[in-house]
Protein backbone atom coordinates (compact mmCIF):
# COMPACT_ATOMS: atom_id res chain seq x y z
CA UNK A 1 0.00 0.00 0.00
CA UNK A 2 2.78 2.31 1.07
CA UNK A 3 4.75 1.21 -1.98
CA UNK A 4 1.59 2.52 -4.27
CA UNK A 5 1.44 5.59 -2.83
CA UNK A 6 5.22 5.76 -3.50
CA UNK A 7 4.70 5.14 -6.98
CA UNK A 8 1.56 7.65 -7.30
CA UNK A 9 3.62 10.53 -6.09
CA UNK A 10 6.68 9.73 -8.00
CA UNK A 11 4.66 9.39 -11.16
CA UNK A 12 4.26 13.14 -10.71
CA UNK A 13 7.13 14.03 -9.70
CA UNK A 14 9.41 12.83 -12.27
CA UNK A 15 7.32 14.67 -15.23
CA UNK A 16 6.88 17.68 -13.40
CA UNK A 17 10.41 17.93 -12.99
CA UNK A 18 11.09 17.70 -16.54
CA UNK A 19 8.44 19.80 -17.42
CA UNK A 20 9.89 22.50 -14.85
CA UNK A 21 13.39 22.23 -16.05
CA UNK A 22 12.22 22.70 -19.99
CA UNK A 23 10.25 25.66 -19.20
CA UNK A 24 13.00 27.61 -17.01
CA UNK A 25 15.93 26.37 -19.42
CA UNK A 26 14.13 27.62 -22.45
CA UNK A 27 13.39 30.93 -20.87
CA UNK A 28 16.72 31.21 -19.72
CA UNK A 29 19.60 30.63 -21.95
CA UNK A 30 22.55 30.84 -19.87
CA UNK A 31 24.84 27.49 -19.44
CA UNK A 32 23.89 27.37 -15.22
CA UNK A 33 21.35 24.85 -14.29
CA UNK A 34 18.35 26.66 -13.10
CA UNK A 35 15.58 24.28 -13.70
CA UNK A 36 17.60 21.38 -11.16
CA UNK A 37 18.43 24.14 -9.29
CA UNK A 38 14.36 25.17 -8.98
CA UNK A 39 12.88 21.52 -8.50
CA UNK A 40 15.61 20.34 -5.77
CA UNK A 41 14.98 24.03 -3.65
CA UNK A 42 11.43 23.71 -4.08
CA UNK A 43 11.43 20.01 -3.09
CA UNK A 44 13.50 20.92 -0.20
CA UNK A 45 11.13 23.27 1.19
CA UNK A 46 8.35 20.91 0.67
CA UNK A 47 10.02 18.27 2.09
CA UNK A 48 10.86 20.28 4.73
CA UNK A 49 7.39 21.34 5.55
CA UNK A 50 5.72 17.76 5.41
CA UNK A 51 8.67 16.92 8.10
CA UNK A 52 7.99 20.12 10.32
CA UNK A 53 4.31 19.22 10.10
CA UNK A 54 4.70 16.21 11.75
CA UNK A 55 2.15 14.96 8.62
CA UNK A 56 0.45 11.18 8.66
CA UNK A 57 3.21 8.51 7.04
CA UNK A 58 0.52 7.70 4.13
CA UNK A 59 0.58 11.33 3.41
CA UNK A 60 4.50 11.08 3.76
CA UNK A 61 4.91 8.42 1.50
CA UNK A 62 2.55 10.38 -1.03
CA UNK A 63 4.80 13.46 -1.19
CA UNK A 64 7.44 13.39 0.93
CA UNK A 65 9.00 10.17 -0.42
CA UNK A 66 7.38 9.30 -4.01
CA UNK A 67 6.63 13.04 -4.91
CA UNK A 68 9.83 15.19 -3.55
CA UNK A 69 12.18 12.66 -3.83
CA UNK A 70 10.75 12.11 -7.78
CA UNK A 71 10.75 15.96 -8.15
CA UNK A 72 14.50 16.38 -7.31
CA UNK A 73 17.25 14.52 -8.35
CA UNK A 74 20.87 13.88 -7.80
CA UNK A 75 22.18 12.30 -10.51
CA UNK A 76 21.26 15.32 -12.53
CA UNK A 77 22.86 17.99 -10.41
CA UNK A 78 26.16 15.28 -10.70
CA UNK A 79 26.08 15.43 -14.04
CA UNK A 80 25.75 18.76 -14.68
CA UNK A 81 28.20 20.19 -12.08
CA UNK A 82 30.91 17.43 -14.11
CA UNK A 83 29.79 18.46 -17.17
CA UNK A 84 30.28 22.24 -16.29
CA UNK A 85 33.59 21.45 -15.14
CA UNK A 86 34.36 19.71 -18.63
CA UNK A 87 33.37 22.88 -20.37
CA UNK A 88 35.85 24.67 -18.07
CA UNK A 89 32.99 26.56 -16.43
CA UNK A 90 34.67 26.01 -13.16
CA UNK A 91 32.98 29.26 -11.36
CA UNK A 92 29.19 28.05 -12.41
CA UNK A 93 30.29 24.63 -11.30
CA UNK A 94 31.33 25.94 -8.21
CA UNK A 95 28.54 28.27 -7.76
CA UNK A 96 26.00 25.63 -8.59
CA UNK A 97 27.29 23.14 -5.82
CA UNK A 98 27.61 26.34 -3.41
CA UNK A 99 24.31 27.61 -3.91
CA UNK A 100 22.54 23.83 -4.25
CA UNK A 101 23.97 22.94 -0.86
CA UNK A 102 23.29 26.03 0.99
CA UNK A 103 19.62 26.94 -0.29
CA UNK A 104 18.95 23.67 -0.18
CA UNK A 105 19.34 23.26 3.70
CA UNK A 106 18.21 26.67 4.04
CA UNK A 107 14.74 26.16 2.26
CA UNK A 108 14.39 22.47 4.30
CA UNK A 109 14.84 24.82 7.42
CA UNK A 110 12.78 27.24 6.40
CA UNK A 111 9.73 24.61 5.68
CA UNK A 112 10.15 22.88 8.80
CA UNK A 113 10.59 25.69 10.85
CA UNK A 114 7.21 27.79 9.13
CA UNK A 115 5.26 24.17 9.13
CA UNK A 116 6.25 23.17 12.52
CA UNK A 117 5.35 26.98 14.48
CA UNK A 118 1.92 26.75 12.42
CA UNK A 119 1.15 23.26 13.42
CA UNK B 1 35.20 35.86 -14.84
CA UNK B 2 34.41 36.60 -18.11
CA UNK B 3 36.41 34.09 -20.04
CA UNK B 4 34.32 31.53 -18.05
CA UNK B 5 30.83 33.05 -18.71
CA UNK B 6 31.73 32.98 -22.20
CA UNK B 7 32.73 29.66 -22.15
CA UNK B 8 29.17 28.73 -20.84
CA UNK B 9 27.32 31.18 -23.14
CA UNK B 10 25.84 28.92 -25.93
CA UNK B 11 26.15 24.76 -24.74
CA UNK B 12 22.85 24.58 -23.07
CA UNK B 13 21.28 21.37 -21.91
CA UNK B 14 21.69 18.71 -24.94
CA UNK B 15 18.28 18.65 -26.60
CA UNK B 16 16.77 15.38 -24.29
CA UNK B 17 14.18 14.91 -27.80
CA UNK B 18 14.59 15.36 -31.10
CA UNK B 19 15.53 18.98 -31.62
CA UNK B 20 14.88 18.84 -35.66
CA UNK B 21 10.97 19.74 -35.28
CA UNK B 22 9.58 23.11 -36.33
CA UNK B 23 7.25 24.51 -34.69
CA UNK B 24 6.50 26.58 -37.57
CA UNK B 25 5.21 24.03 -40.05
CA UNK B 26 1.82 23.91 -39.05
CA UNK B 27 1.77 20.23 -39.90
CA UNK B 28 4.46 19.58 -37.23
CA UNK B 29 2.75 20.83 -34.12
CA UNK B 30 0.90 18.05 -33.54
CA UNK B 31 4.30 15.85 -33.76
CA UNK B 32 5.86 17.70 -30.20
CA UNK B 33 2.57 16.94 -28.73
CA UNK B 34 2.27 13.16 -30.02
CA UNK B 35 6.50 13.12 -28.45
CA UNK B 36 5.74 15.01 -25.70
CA UNK B 37 3.18 12.70 -24.62
CA UNK B 38 5.25 9.60 -25.21
CA UNK B 39 8.55 11.76 -23.37
CA UNK B 40 6.13 12.39 -19.95
CA UNK B 41 4.70 8.85 -20.19
CA UNK B 42 8.07 7.15 -19.97
CA UNK B 43 9.39 9.58 -17.42
CA UNK B 44 7.03 8.86 -15.21
CA UNK B 45 6.93 5.10 -15.53
CA UNK B 46 10.63 5.57 -15.17
CA UNK B 47 10.24 7.84 -12.00
CA UNK B 48 8.04 5.36 -10.40
CA UNK B 49 10.16 2.65 -10.86
CA UNK B 50 13.49 4.89 -9.30
CA UNK B 51 11.43 6.14 -6.15
CA UNK B 52 10.36 2.66 -5.72
CA UNK B 53 13.58 1.31 -5.69
CA UNK B 54 15.10 4.16 -3.40
CA UNK B 55 11.97 3.18 -1.07
CA UNK B 56 13.17 -0.41 -1.02
CA UNK B 57 16.33 0.28 -0.27
CA UNK B 58 15.54 2.74 2.85
CA UNK B 59 13.29 -0.34 3.93
CA UNK B 60 15.91 -3.10 4.01
CA UNK B 61 18.39 -0.36 5.24
CA UNK B 62 16.65 1.89 7.62
CA UNK B 63 18.53 4.76 9.32
CA UNK B 64 18.86 4.35 13.17
CA UNK B 65 17.85 7.21 15.32
CA UNK B 66 20.74 9.86 15.03
CA UNK B 67 22.79 7.91 12.25
CA UNK B 68 24.42 8.85 8.72
CA UNK B 69 21.99 8.07 6.55
CA UNK B 70 23.48 5.22 4.47
CA UNK B 71 20.82 4.33 2.08
CA UNK B 72 20.06 7.97 1.20
CA UNK B 73 23.95 8.32 0.81
CA UNK B 74 24.43 4.97 -1.48
CA UNK B 75 21.05 5.96 -3.52
CA UNK B 76 22.51 9.48 -4.54
CA UNK B 77 26.33 8.18 -5.09
CA UNK B 78 24.99 4.81 -7.22
CA UNK B 79 22.74 6.84 -9.01
CA UNK B 80 25.44 9.28 -9.76
CA UNK B 81 27.86 6.49 -11.27
CA UNK B 82 25.09 5.28 -13.11
CA UNK B 83 24.05 8.30 -14.98
CA UNK B 84 27.56 9.16 -16.12
CA UNK B 85 27.69 5.57 -17.84
CA UNK B 86 24.26 6.66 -19.37
CA UNK B 87 24.99 9.90 -20.69
CA UNK B 88 28.53 9.51 -22.05
CA UNK B 89 26.83 6.31 -24.19
CA UNK B 90 23.92 8.24 -25.32
CA UNK B 91 25.66 11.16 -26.22
CA UNK B 92 28.88 10.11 -26.99
CA UNK B 93 29.01 6.55 -27.72
CA UNK B 94 26.40 5.56 -30.18
CA UNK B 95 22.13 6.91 -31.00
CA UNK B 96 19.87 6.18 -28.59
CA UNK B 97 16.65 5.62 -29.08
CA UNK B 98 14.56 8.79 -28.42
CA UNK B 99 12.68 8.06 -25.34
CA UNK B 100 15.86 5.74 -23.74
CA UNK B 101 17.24 8.74 -22.24
CA UNK B 102 14.07 10.22 -20.63
CA UNK B 103 13.31 6.60 -19.42
CA UNK B 104 16.26 5.61 -18.26
CA UNK B 105 18.24 9.37 -17.25
CA UNK B 106 15.11 11.45 -16.44
CA UNK B 107 13.04 8.44 -15.01
CA UNK B 108 14.36 6.01 -13.45
CA UNK B 109 17.34 7.67 -12.14
CA UNK B 110 15.63 11.04 -11.61
CA UNK B 111 13.45 9.05 -9.42
CA UNK B 112 15.98 6.73 -7.81
CA UNK B 113 18.07 9.69 -6.59
CA UNK B 114 16.72 12.79 -4.61
CA UNK B 115 17.79 15.99 -3.48
CA UNK B 116 15.47 17.00 -1.18
CA UNK B 117 15.96 14.00 1.53
CA UNK B 118 19.57 15.05 1.43
CA UNK B 119 19.04 17.98 2.69
CA UNK B 120 16.24 17.18 4.51
CA UNK B 121 17.84 14.46 6.57
CA UNK B 122 20.99 16.74 7.13
CA UNK B 123 18.72 19.25 9.18
CA UNK B 124 17.43 16.66 10.81
CA UNK B 125 21.56 15.84 11.80
CA UNK B 126 21.89 19.80 12.68
CA UNK B 127 21.88 19.17 16.33
CA UNK B 128 24.39 19.63 19.24
CA UNK B 129 25.22 15.93 19.59
CA UNK B 130 25.05 15.02 16.03
CA UNK B 131 26.03 17.60 13.70
CA UNK B 132 29.69 15.84 12.79
CA UNK B 133 27.50 13.24 11.57
CA UNK B 134 25.30 16.07 9.76
CA UNK B 135 28.60 17.79 8.06
CA UNK B 136 30.36 14.78 7.42
CA UNK B 137 27.18 13.23 5.33
CA UNK B 138 26.91 16.44 3.64
CA UNK B 139 30.23 16.41 2.28
CA UNK B 140 30.54 12.71 2.07
CA UNK B 141 27.75 12.70 -0.24
CA UNK B 142 28.49 15.46 -2.42
CA UNK B 143 32.44 14.45 -2.84
CA UNK B 144 31.60 10.77 -3.57
CA UNK B 145 28.56 11.82 -5.68
CA UNK B 146 30.87 13.88 -7.66
CA UNK B 147 33.73 11.53 -7.86
CA UNK B 148 31.33 8.50 -9.32
CA UNK B 149 29.93 10.73 -11.72
CA UNK B 150 33.52 11.85 -12.73
CA UNK B 151 35.04 8.54 -12.84
CA UNK B 152 31.80 7.11 -14.53
CA UNK B 153 32.00 9.62 -17.23
CA UNK B 154 35.69 8.75 -17.87
CA UNK B 155 35.63 5.14 -17.59
CA UNK B 156 32.96 4.99 -20.22
CA UNK B 157 34.23 7.27 -22.61
CA UNK B 158 38.26 5.64 -22.36
CA UNK B 159 36.00 2.43 -22.94
CA UNK B 160 34.37 3.39 -26.03
CA UNK B 161 37.45 4.95 -27.50
CA UNK B 162 39.11 1.97 -26.70
CA UNK B 163 36.61 -0.37 -28.48
CA UNK B 164 36.76 2.27 -31.51
CA UNK B 165 40.53 1.43 -31.74
CA UNK B 166 40.27 -2.28 -31.32
CA UNK B 167 37.31 -2.77 -34.05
Amino acid sequence: MTGLLVVLGAMVGAPLRYLTDRAIQTRHDSGFPWGTLTVNLTGCLILGALTGAAVSSPTYALLGTGFCGALTTYSTFGYETIRLTEERSYLYAALNVTVSIVAGLGAALLGFTTAHALS
Amino acid sequence: MTRELDATAHPGPAEPIDPDIDLHQPGQRQEPLRSQGAILTAISLGGAIGAVARYGLAQVWPTPAHGFPWATFATNVLGCFLIGVLMVVVTELRTAHPLVRPFLGVGILGGFTTFSTYANETRALLEPGTAATAFTYLGATLLCALLATLVAVRVTRAAGNYRRAVA
